[in-house]
């Protein structure tokens, strides 16, 4: 075996292994590593590959439902949606590429999230993203935001899968550390999903796709598996560069071999490129790989073992095939002018062989290094500071006194204000299946020959789980499932990306251990378990986290989609009723810090039994077609969920709210209490809503009308406090964004 | 009536495509790009996508296709071609229409829905509308500015070979409702003899009354009673 670097500790200790893992890697070896070797233990022992420090946690998550087909583990989850078929589907961050080059750092974190749900089977049919920038005002934003958004569009759009919707926020913790999560998912039937497993010993190892090149080199796996220091600039070499022309061809050529049952198992390479994608599927089949890397296509001449095993050269699959079948997958991929190559064979030994030109390079059992990776119990506390957040006085809040001016002001802000300049950049109608396009609290996907829809909603407020992590986690699971039950679907299941800054911080990993606990809570209650994610942890610059953003997104079904509830108020004469009531809450609300400059108190109440009575209200309100509209009130609280459901291109329509209520104004119009949803029904059947409202244990209350004004009035307590020309608010709503970018 | 609808590496609303002619009727079948037989369609439709990457100019290799010199002589025997989109590009690369694309005057991805004035109904593909008709219907392209020299404009406009044009809710013609930047608003242009038809817009993507877009649809009944299949 060649020994082309000597290993030491120090070698090890460069690569990422502490010294307590380099040890166990010797003894899983039984010898000392070669370089090629401790480059494919460090990489899959990586935090991000490895889950070491998060692995311990996400065992508490509730896993198991009677639509689940695939739970965690796989390269997506998948669900039955019902008529035979299923959802397969992921969200993914692709945060520090995405910080040190925007464009191709998003790109690649779409790219990525395509393959693992084309993988399975699945044509992708819908893509998310979740996205966190720093304040509008810092000098970095314009030009992240615009290079993000720009990179999502240009993988998205060539691709050809529609990007249908997700979330855009400004918070001053992201200044040096943005999110950028990729969500995906597709449909396929129950029959056709695929596994990366390598079995049956004999059968070929098929190199597919792009060649591999030296990009990407300690790209994902090792960049996301450290905080940035300021030298994040001179990491650029190590994101990896997207050609969705390949990917393209690449999901054809896929679905073609899968389709004709001309394969036992696909990987794609993500991060930890050959070196997972082998590990995994050998690991998963309890068998051994043989793998000839000098037939691997390259890019380049002269690139060693080491580089081969650990680039994350974009756009490539792994293959197993029975010997026979080798010719007719080559056929395919040569169809589409894709390199198919067979690089090697399974077999009966467990161990993953490496061979450069005859020459054995690598050994390594396969199972172990996954099985065995470490698992880190790391110690956690509750930070000092996190009780002095929890206060709030609001006696020493002024209540203002012009609401008009505070409701334009807030509309027209960073966070609440209309995304059209992103989402604009998106094909979001390609593929014809997208019944509510990006702006609705949840898009909503007509799967074509069948009668459901299926609904997908992204959702998290830092601010609540930064305040109350536990929960903060409950709000972002019981709000996207409220997204998606407005449309009429039920919850099913969600995956999550879990962002976080260091674990090896008591303080970080209290806020991850509390938001984990708070998503099992309330993922159990509502019956919608977990079925794929990843997590994200060292999301710092310097010293400075963010603020915990443990990213859902929720997936439902709605049996008939002719039957789908929109957001906006549809018709002159409506009833605008509220279902669910306002408590005295205000702590964590976009008014606090918008108006006032403060982000402390406890976010909102939870109250897991009211959330599925009205979870399962909304349901029968559509199925029974009683309700017209219906919008969720979260960031900005009532005044603002009102006027989103009159914010449409031209406006056409106003709404006369009356208010009664106790509670402070302030409150009244921008509290953020949960279980909280806007409805509009026509006067013939608000009976009807009334008494579901009953059966089902919801507050019902009316508070307004829709008519032709083009103009939102509200009172409160007989007193006129807002009274806004709403195409007047269109445009500021709709002109921020662009002001935020510097267009 | 059958479609043949081509299908370039990087095509991406072929399936679309298909989907839509079917919905209202017709026949479609795929035209695989590296084919030269096309297999008896009475319209080839090239779909929407980034053929070959887009890499080049848009269009720009697609035209090499083995499949596009059999789609040219279809052309100059009076076939009906029609090109959407990416498949616009690919016609005006090919020179089976007159004129060039420019990235988008706003130099971004436009993908929104916009309004588009029918402007003549003597063509195969739009018999079906009322003259004047404002259409909404979704555009999604980087490049989609319509340009062609002083010369072919004058032509195209004279010969009322402009068959679409972006405008205002209302029908008006502005620079308001021009978002691409085309010259004279051009949207959609024919060949000489009306049977070749190019637009950036996607009739295919409104064409379904479930997603609250379908005023593309008359472009395959239009079709469809060209053939005479349907009263």
């Amino acid at each position: 075996m060649s020994e082309e670097n000597k290993v030491t500790l120090q070698t090890a200790l460069e690569q990422g292994l502490t010294e307590e893992e380099f040890n166990k890697a010797c003894s899983i070896l039984g010898r000392t590593p070669n370089f090629t070797e401790l480059g494919v233990f460090a990489l899959m022992w990586s935090e991000h590959c490895s889950y070491k420090s998060s692995k311990y946690h996400l065992k508490k998550f509730p896993t198991e439902g009677k639509a689940v087909v695939q739970g965690p583990g796989e390269n997506a989850g998948v669900i039955d949606i019902g008529d035979g078929l299923v959802a397969v589907f992921k969200v993914e961050s692709h945060n520090h590429p995405s910080y040190v080059e925007p464009y191709q750092g998003a790109a690649t974190g779409v790219g990525g999230i395509l393959r693992d749900v084309f993988t399975m089977g699945a044509r992708p049919a819908a893509n998310l993203n979740s996205l966190r920038f720093g304040e509008p005002g810092h000098k970095k934003t314009p030009h992240l935001v615009k290079g993000v958004v720009a990179g999502i569009g240009g993988y998205g759009n060539c691709m050809g899968i529609p990007t249908v919707g997700g979330e855009v926020y400004f918070d001053k913790s992201y200044n040096g550390n943005i999110l950028v999560n990729a969500f995906t998912l597709g449909v396929c039937g129950i029959d056709e999903i695929f596994k990366a497993v390598a079995s049956g010993v004999g059968n070929k190892v098929i190199y597919a796709g792009s060649r591999t090149g030296r990009d990407g080199i300690h790209g994902a796996g090792l960049l996301a598996s450290k905080a940035f220091q300021e030298d994040a600039e001179e990491k650029r070499p190590t994101v990896q560069v997207g050609d969705p022309f390949q990917e393209k061809k690449l999901l054809e050529a896929c679905l073609e071999v899968m389709r004709k049952k001309l394969i036992v198992g696909i990987q794609d390479m993500g991060a930890a490129g050959l070196s997972s994608s082998s590990l995994e599927m050998a690991g998963r089949a309890g068998t051994g790989i043989i793998m000839h890397l000098d037939r691997v296509p390259t890019r380049e001449a002269g690139m060693t073992p080491y580089e081969l095993m650990l680039s994350e050269s974009q756009e490539r699959m792994l293959i197993v095939a029975e010997p026979h079948m080798v010719d007719k997958v080559r056929e395919v991929f040569e169809k589409w002018d894709l390199n198919a190559v067979e690089v090697g064979e399974v077999t009966d030994d467990g161990l993953l062989k490496l061979y450069m030109h005859d020459e054995l390079v690598a050994e390594m059992p396969a199972a172990p290094l996954s099985e065995e990776a470490p698992v880190y119990k790391r110690p956690y506390s509750r930070p000092s500071w996190q009780s002095s957040l929890a206060n709030l006085d609001l006696d020493k809040i002024p209540v203002p006194r012009n609401f008009n001016e505070t409701f334009k002001k807030m509309i027209s802000s960073a966070n609440l204000c209309s995304r059209e300049w992103v989402f604009n950049q998106y094909d979001s109608t390609v593929g014809t299946d997208t019944v509510f396009e990006p702006g609705y609290d949840a898009a909503l996907m007509r799967v074509k020959g069948h009668p459901m829809g299926i609904a997908i909603s992204s959702d998290c407020n830092s601010r609540y789980c930064y305040l109350d992590p536990r929960t903060g986690g409950k709000l972002a699971i019981i709000e996207s499932a409220r997204n998606v039950a407005c449309t009429g679907a039920r919850p099913i299941a969600f995956t999550n990306c879990l962002n976080f800054g260091n674990p090896e911080k008591p303080e970080i990993m209290w806020q991850f251990v509390e938001a984990v606990e708070g998503i099992s809570d309330a993922a159990a209650a509502l019956d919608t378990p977990v079925v794929s994610g990843n997590v994200s942890f060292y999301n710092e610059t310097g010293d400075s986290g963010i603020k915990p953003t443990p990213t859902i997104v929720m997936v439902g079904v709605i049996e008939d989609i002719n039957k789908a509830v929109g957001m906006k108020f549809v018709a002159q004469g409506d009833i605008i009723a509220l279902l669910g009531t306002t408590r005295p809450e205000l702590g964590g609300s976009e008014y606090l810090e918008l108006i006032h400059g403060i982000t402390a108190g406890l976010p909102p109440a939870v109250d897991l039994d009211r959330e599925r009575n009205l979870h399962n209200l909304l349901i029968n309100l559509s199925k029974e077609q009683i309700i017209n509209s219906a919008h969720d009130i979260s960031d900005g609280g009532l005044a603002i969920a009102i006027a989103e459901c009159l914010l449409t291109d031209p406006v056409r329509l106003g709404a006369d709210v009356k208010l009664e209520s106790e509670l402070r104004p302030d409150i009244a119009l921008f509290g953020e209490s949960q279980g909280r949803v806007i409805v509009s029904v026509s006067p013939d059947e608000l009976n009807n809503l009334r008494k579901m409202a009953v059966r089902y244990g919801v507050e019902c209350e009316v508070i307004g009308e829709v008519d032709i004004s083009k103009t939102l009035n509200i009172t409160l307590n007989s007193e006129k406090i807002i009274s806004a020309d709403m195409t007047d608010i269109y445009k500021s709503w709709s002109k921020k964004f662009a002001e935020i970018v510097g267009e | 009536m059958k479609c043949g609808v081509v299908v370039f590496p990087g095509s991406n609303c072929d399936r679309d495509t298909v989907y839509a002619v079917e919905s209202a009727g017709g026949e479609a079948f795929y035209l695989w790009h590296k084919e030269t037989n096309l297999r008896g369609a009475d319209c080839i439709i090239l779909p929407g996508g980034f053929a070959y990457g887009d890499y080049l100019r848009t269009g720009a290799i697609a035209r090499f296709s083995p499949i596009m010199k059999s789609v040219i002589d279809f052309a100059d025997k009076g076939g009906l071609v029609f090109g959407i989109c990416n498949g616009f590009q690919v016609l005006l690369e090919s020179g089976l229409l007159p004129g060039a694309m420019m990235i988008n005057k706003t130099l971004k991805f436009l993908g929104q829905d916009i309004f588009i004035r029918v402007e003549e109904t003597d063509t195969p593909y739009t018999h079906d509308y009322y003259q004047g008709s404002v259409l909404r219907i979704p555009v999604a392209h980087f490049e989609g500015n319509y340009y062609a020299d002083g010369d072919t404009l004058n032509l195209l406009e004279k010969e009322e070979r402009v068959i679409f044009r972006y405008c205002e809710r209302d029908g008006k013609i502005s620079e308001k409702g021009n978002l691409n930047g085309s010259l004279n608003n051009i949207a959609g242009i024919c060949s000489e003899n009306r049977r070749v038809l190019g637009m950036m817009p996607h009739p295919e993507r409104a064409s379904a009354p479930i997603l609250g877009k379908s005023d593309g649809f008359a472009m395959w009944k239009s079709l469809l009673k060209y053939f005479g299949e349907v009263a």
